[in-house]
Formats: C-alpha cells, sequence, structure tokens
C-alpha cells in the first residue's frame, strides 16, 4: 500500500499532512478526534538529520497539543551506516528521538505505531517499538537481518538457518515472528480507522510485550527471567 | 595485580567496583538458566548467558549492578541475556537503590536470536527510561574490549551519565558492520586509530557525550561511578529542548567534517592532531573546557 492511500483510509474525515522528501508530519482526523502523524514515504535509513526533524516534530506535539495521541508511521531500512554519522554520534540523535517520545508519553499522548512498510533494527528500536502499543500490516516486513547475510556472519549453514526458522521465530525476520514475539500487539486489515480508533482506546502496560510473547509462544522466557530477578531474595 | 578494566572479566570488574565482597549475584550460574536458542543452533551456551546482574555497595551506597561479558558472543544480547537486565532494571522501581550502575560491553543484538535480543534491548530502553523517571540514576561505565555498540549505543546515551576510558568505543553500527555493507572505504576497520578517532572514549568526551573520562584502571572506574550517584540531569520538556538545541548546533558546526580532528580544531583545540597520544590527565588538561 502507498502512504497516500494508507493515511487515506486511516483518515477518512481528512487530514493534513505535510510532504518534505521522503518525511512527513501532520494530523489527521479519527472519528472525530485530532491524531499528530509523523513518519516515511519510503522505506529510509534513518540518520542524524532524520532523527533530529522526527524529534523536532514530537516536541512540537508536546508544546502545542496537550495529550493529542501520536501515530507513528516510520518505514526504515534501519540505522544510516556511515562513518560520518558515528563520527556525530548517531546513538545519541536516536536515543534523543527516543526519549521525545517517552516525553510525549509521560506527558499523556497516547503513542501508536504502525508499521505499514518495513521496520528494521536501530530505526526501529528508536521508533515504532518506543510506542505503548505498536501494530502492523499484514504484509510489513520486520527484521534483524535477512538469512543468507546472518548465514554469513553466524558462520551457520543457510539451510539449518532456513529449516528452523520454520518453527522458531526468535531469529528469522517476518512480521509474524513479532506478532508471537510480542512485539507487535495485531496485524491490521479491513477498517483502518476503527483499528486506530481502538487502539488509542487500548491500556497498555511496560509487561504487555513479554506476557504476549509468552502467552502466543514466541518467547518463552522473556518473562519468567525478568520476574526472577525483580524477586530473587539474594540481596 | 592487574588493574586494567579494558583486560579484566565481567566479573572482576564488577568485583573491584563494589565494595569487597558486597556482591548478591541474582540467577547466578548455579542456577544454570542459559540461552535455549543457541543450543537449538548447536552453539556453546553460558550459565550466566554472558552477564551478571544483582545488587551491592560502593562506598556504604545501595546499587544496583549489572555486567555484559564481552568474551562470551562479544556481548551480545539475547533472549535471557536482554531479560536479565530488564529485571534487575525493574528491581529498582521496587528496591529503589541510589544508582544502577551499568558495565556495558557489547556488540549489540545477538543473531542467532536476533528478534528476541531486538525486543530485548527495547524493554531495556522502556526500563531504563522508567528507572530515570523514578528518579534514580543509571551510570553506564564503557571501558572493555568490544565497545558498546548496537541498540545498546543507544540505550548508553538514554542514561544519565556515561563514563568512559579512552579505550572504550560508543556508537551505533560497529566499524566491522559499516565496512561489510559500505565498504573499506567507508570504514576501515582495521584502522585502528581512525575507530578510535571516530567512535573512541576521547572523541565521545569532546563531544560531551561521556560524562568523563578516565584513564584505563578498576580504581578509576569505581571512583567515577561514586562521584556520579547524585547525578540526575532533568529530561522534561525544557531539558529535551536544550538536548534539541546542543544536537541542532552540533550538526551545524561539525556536519561537514570527515574527520574528527577537524571537529576537535573547531572546538579550538589547538594541536588537535597530537590529542590520541596523550595520556589522559594530559589529554583532559589540554581540552579544558573546550567541548561540545
Amino acid at each position: 500500500m502507498d502512504i497516500r492511500t494508507l493515511l487515506e483510509r486511516l483518515f477518512p474525515a481528512g487530514h493534513s499532512v505535510a510532504f518534505e522528501d521522503t518525511y512527513f508530519h501532520g494530523s489527521g482526523t479519527c472519528r472525530g478526534a485530532a491524531v499528530a502523524v509523523l513518519g516515511t514515504s519510503e522505506e529510509v535509513e534513518i540518520g542524524v538529520e532524520l532523527a533530529l526533524a522526527m524529534a523536532h516534530d514530537v516536541l512540537d506535539v508536546i508544546r502545542t497539543a496537550p495529550q493529542r495521541p501520536i501515530l507513528l508511521l516510520v518505514a526504515t531500512t534501519g540505522q544510516r551506516l556511515s562513518r560520518r554519522d558515528e563520527m556525530l554520534g548517531i546513538n545519541a540523535y536516536l536515543a534523543h528521538l527516543a526519549k521525545t517520545i517517552d516525553l510525549a508519553k509521560r506527558m499523556g499522548h497516547p503513542v501508536v505505531s504502525l508499521v505499514w512498510s518495513r521496520a528494521v533494527s536501530g530505526g526501529f528500536l528508536a521508533t515504532g517499538l518506543l510506542a505503548d502499543l505498536c501494530f502492523a500490516l499484514p504484509e510489513a516486513e520486520i527484521g534483524v537481518m535477512n538469512l543468507p547475510a546472518m548465514a554469513r556472519i553466524t558462520k551457520i549453514p543457510l539451510e539449518r538457518l532456513e529449516s528452523l526458522s520454520a518453527t522458531s521465530p526468535v531469529f528469522a525476520p517476518g512480521v509474524a515472528n513479532y506478532l508471537r514475539m510480542g512485539a507487535v500487539e495485531e496485524l491490521w486489515e479491513g477498517d483502518l480507522e476503527a483499528h486506530l480508533d481502538g487502539a488509542l482506546r487500548l491500556p497498555s502496560t511496560r509487561e504487555r510485550r513479554r506476557v504476549l510473547g509468552d502467552s502466543r509462544g514466541g518467547r518463552q522466557l522473556a518473562r519468567s527471567v525478568a520476574e526472577r530477578v525483580r524477586s530473587d531474595a539474594r540481596g | 595485580m592487574n588493574h586494567s578494566y579494558y583486560e579484566a572479566s565481567a566479573r572482576e570488574r564488577m568485583a573491584a567496583l563494589l565494595d569487597a565482597g558486597s556482591f548478591q549475584e541474582f540467577l547466578p550460574p548455579s542456577d544454570r538458566v542459559s540461552s535455549p536458542h543457541l543450543k537449538q543452533l548447536d552453539q556453546p551456551g553460558a550459565f550466566d548467558d554472558g552477564i551478571l546482574v544483582g545488587s551491592g555497595r560502593l562506598a556504604g551506597h545501595a546499587v544496583l549492578a549489572a555486567a555484559q561479558e564481552g568474551i562470551f558472543m562479544g556481548g551480545a544480547v539475547g533472549e535471557v541475556h536482554g531479560a536479565k537486565l530488564v529485571g534487575l532494571l525493574e528491581r529498582a522501581l521496587v528496591t529503589r537503590p541510589e544508582a544502577v550502575l551499568l558495565l556495558l560491553e557489547t556488540g549489540g543484538v545477538r543473531l542467532h536470536e536476533a528478534n528476541a535480543g531486538l525486543v530485548a534491548v527495547s524493554e531495556v530502553m522502556h526500563a531504563v527510561l522508567a528507572v530515570r523517571t523514578a528518579g534514580i540514576p543509571v551510570i553506564v561505565l564503557d571501558g572493555g574490549q568490544f565497545g558498546c555498540f548496537g541498540g545498546m549505543g543507544i540505550v548508553a546515551a538514554l542514561c544519565d551519565a556515561v563514563v568512559m576510558s579512552e579505550e572504550g568505543r560508543l556508537g551505533l553500527s560497529g566499524p566491522e558492520v559499516i565496512e561489510a555493507s559500505r565498504g573499506v572505504e567507508e570504514f576501515d576497520s582495521r584502522d585502528r586509530a581512525l575507530v578510535w578517532r571516530t567512535v573512541g572514549g576521547k572523541h565521545r568526551y569532546l563531544l560531551g557525550e561521556a560524562t568523563r573520562l578516565v584513564e584505563d584502571s578498576l580504581p578509576a572506574f569505581r571512583e567515577a561511578a561514586l562521584a556520579l550517584l547524585d547525578t540526575r540531569p532533568a529530561f522534561g520538556l525544557e531539558a529535551l529542548e536544550a538536548e534539541h538545541a546542543r544536537l541542532q548546533g552540533r550538526l551545524e558546526r561539525f556536519g561537514d567534517c570527515r574527520e574528527s580532528i577537524e571537529i576537535w580544531t573547531r572546538l579550538g583545540i589547538e594541536d588537535a592532531q597530537s590529542l590520541p597520544l596523550l595520556e589522559t590527565r594530559a589529554f583532559l588538561a589540554q581540552v579544558g573546557e573546550r567541548r561540545g
């Protein structure tokens, strides 16, 4: 789905989203309520400039529209791989973006993300995964690395990874795997405005993804290990 | 006795950092909680999954602390490893220690369990932010052989303070990752001097990303951590606006630089090319307040 179609389906009553190259921001009307939107119209690498532009607009929403919900529609192939961005401290720029999203949540803005195209690694960590709740379209792609590259680096035969990925959700890319991990709350099909409206009313807790990951059989240890460390009687 | 932080193991670092005998480990190796995913791929595991977490005292102050073991899979974060870190941070919300110390040494997400690792790093980010919101400082120590990269590089920049040695490295994509995907012309990961100029402790200190730069010794890291126990930089709207202006300013001032030495020169440091060769003390004296 292209971004303009997606925005029309999310906001049939209209939106005022402005595009600057591949980055866009603005707001839309969902069931009569204003929702701030920001994202990218194509799969992009997130470098220091884009991270800063997004952080700017999150801060702007906090300043000008108290408690307005925020929808993140970031399509990303990951962080920008460049020596210059590393030299400038790209980790700090992505952390800054993460802090602004966290501040929005602390100040009462519901924050929801929708992976509509692709989400990879660092770009996903500093955007979609920081939302209260993360959703995806069925055709979206989520992952860290494709299996051939993973086979090269881990020196594990590709055939082995491919056959294990049929049953294990923990390493292969795929939106279904992230659903099982509990990182993606649910897939959106059909009436997207209704999905968004429902998502903005759904409560979330810090533990929700672990609980979902456990109940969906994707992460069978994350929840119990964290709980054991929290309640360990030693110390 | 060897006092190098760089050469010490995670357990040696923890023992030297905290008051003698005060460290109490949660889920110690004797509990045998290791990664089921590595086993499934016939990879060797570790009974602590490459991280130790626990409580202890720093000059009498109650702290929680975690240390990643770089020797085991480069300190990479898997499901169990990440959950131990998340559990420790969330424990802080209940027991309210005076600080949480994170001795980070990691290449980022463990590829053998990449999805579980990525989600775990995300949960670490959420947990660090929650601990900071609760007013408990989270202090990062970074001086190990593998540096601090990947999503954990973002985590480090979310914390209240970062202590680095010259040997420490901090970034997002490691030099090897950039070289493998963009070519040796973009980043020659075997050019050690270039790597340290780009992501090393001195450069991070000059940019203002490392709060303190210390010499590579266990006592120096302990002393710096102790001095930072009262650090609680604000991170409300005003503070983030100030941070935004600082990062925007960095981009305007240094965005066209091709090399760190150009940045250091623009910071007003004379003879900037000599900085990599200076001992930590002489370096700090030459730099003074000229930081980004």
